[in-house]
């Protein structure tokens, strides 16, 4: 009985069915780029935690990433499925995910950072799910009814890895003296990541005046806020007056991002249409 | 935090409102907090609970498997302390 309860709950459809909505095409254009920046960000972030699968450093934290991996591709999915009827090519969310080249994806740089320690990971989730929480928060009160389903679906999850990535932040700044070093490494390298989130698009500007999409003012202060106290707890600084990389959201991206979807599309793209 | 092993904590679920807590499992963590995320995440992935309980494996207290005559074996031969010499009457359906 268990085994059936997890299979039919993976393989199950997600049950989205709102029509779509009657945006005149230059919209739709906006609306579709933009799902695909939502898709590209938790299918690659959900890719990197994947690879932790088998390697964490005690079964119990092996599955709580490999969980919110899972969470993060299911959302994915919900996305690319939203994508693909946008489009209305006749792709499918598998070509979404599998065709496309590294100048077409469009996450943030933060999400295709390399692993590196538990502290890198640690940190590179917690800048996310403190934006995503904060993120989902709004937009789950879109005008677009899709994206909005899709966020308050996704919020549940989101509570509970900003909770998760909080707590190990604490756990890592407050802990042994190895630990604290390690976050701050980890601070280091990040911190210069995480400005990108905020940073709007051309494509943000115009679906943030046609009222799609919230305004990410309000959401960078909660993050602040919550980031401030959190960090306060662990015994950490946060930096200031750093240098934002940016260009995920445009297209442009680190090195890293090709390895990812070299790993990532290998089989479709060796051989077309396989399934399995 | 010096001690390089985490302590380990027993689990207990349950799987539906108004149903007992059950054992399910033991794992590590390094206090409360943590032990009932890592009980959500290594003993709840398929729905199988409402609820958590956690407590530290050291705190449950166990019956000594060598005393096992002297606590079990008497109440073998008591088979009076079973209700089972009483008439149920036919309208009681759920006994």
């Amino acid at each position: 009985m268990m085994h059936n309860t997890e299979n039919t709950h993976h393989l199950q459809e997600p049950h989205f069915n709102t029509p779509l909505q009657d945006y005149a095409p230059e919209v739709r254009q906006l609306v579709l780029d933009y799902t695909l920046q939502l898709a590209d960000t938790s299918f690659i972030l959900g890719h990197r935690l994947s690879e932790w699968c088998g390697h964490g450093p005690i079964l119990e934290q092996d599955l709580a990433i490999s969980n919110i991996a899972l969470d993060l591709i299911g959302e994915t999915r919900s996305l690319y499925q939203y994508a693909a009827e946008l489009e209305g090519k006749g792709r499918t969310e598998d070509d979404l995910a599998y065709l496309r080249d590294a100048v077409e994806y469009k996450n943030p740089l933060l999400v295709e950072q390399p692993n590196g320690d538990f502290a890198d990971t640690i940190l590179r989730q917690f800048i996310f799910d403190t934006f995503h929480y904060f993120f989902l928060q709004q937009l789950q009160h879109s005008s677009d009814l899709r994206l909005a389903a899709i966020a308050a679906k996704s919020l549940k999850e989101a509570s509970y890895h900003i909770k998760w990535s909080s707590e190990w932040v604490i756990r890592l700044g407050d802990g042994t003296e190895e630990s604290k070093r390690r976050m701050e490494k980890a601070v280091d390298n990040l911190w210069p990541f995480s400005g990108e989130f905020f940073q709007i698009t051309e494509t943000e500007k115009r679906l943030l005046e046609q009222g799609i999409i919230p305004d990410y003012a309000p959401i960078k202060q909660q993050w602040d806020e919550h980031v401030t106290k959190v960090f306060d707890e662990a015994t950490l600084t946060v930096p200031q007056n750093v240098w934002m990389q940016k260009g995920g959201k445009e297209g442009r991206h680190t090195e890293h991002l090709g390895y990812v979807l070299a790993e990532l599309q290998y089989l479709q793209r060796a051989y077309p249409g396989l399934e399995w | 935090m010096n001690q390089k092993e985490w302590p380990l904590w027993e689990v207990f679920i349950r799987s539906k409102q108004g149903l007992d807590h059950k054992h399910v499992g033991s794992l590590h963590a390094a206090d409360a907090e943590m032990a009932v995320q890592n009980a959500r995440d290594v003993y709840t992935r398929r729905m199988e609970g409402v609820s958590i309980w956690v407590v530290e494996s050291k705190h449950i207290h166990a019956s000594n498997p060598d005393e096992a005559a002297s606590f079990f074996e008497p109440a073998n031969d008591k088979v009076y302390r079973h209700p089972t010499f009483y008439e149920v009457p036919a309208e009681i359906k759920n006994m």
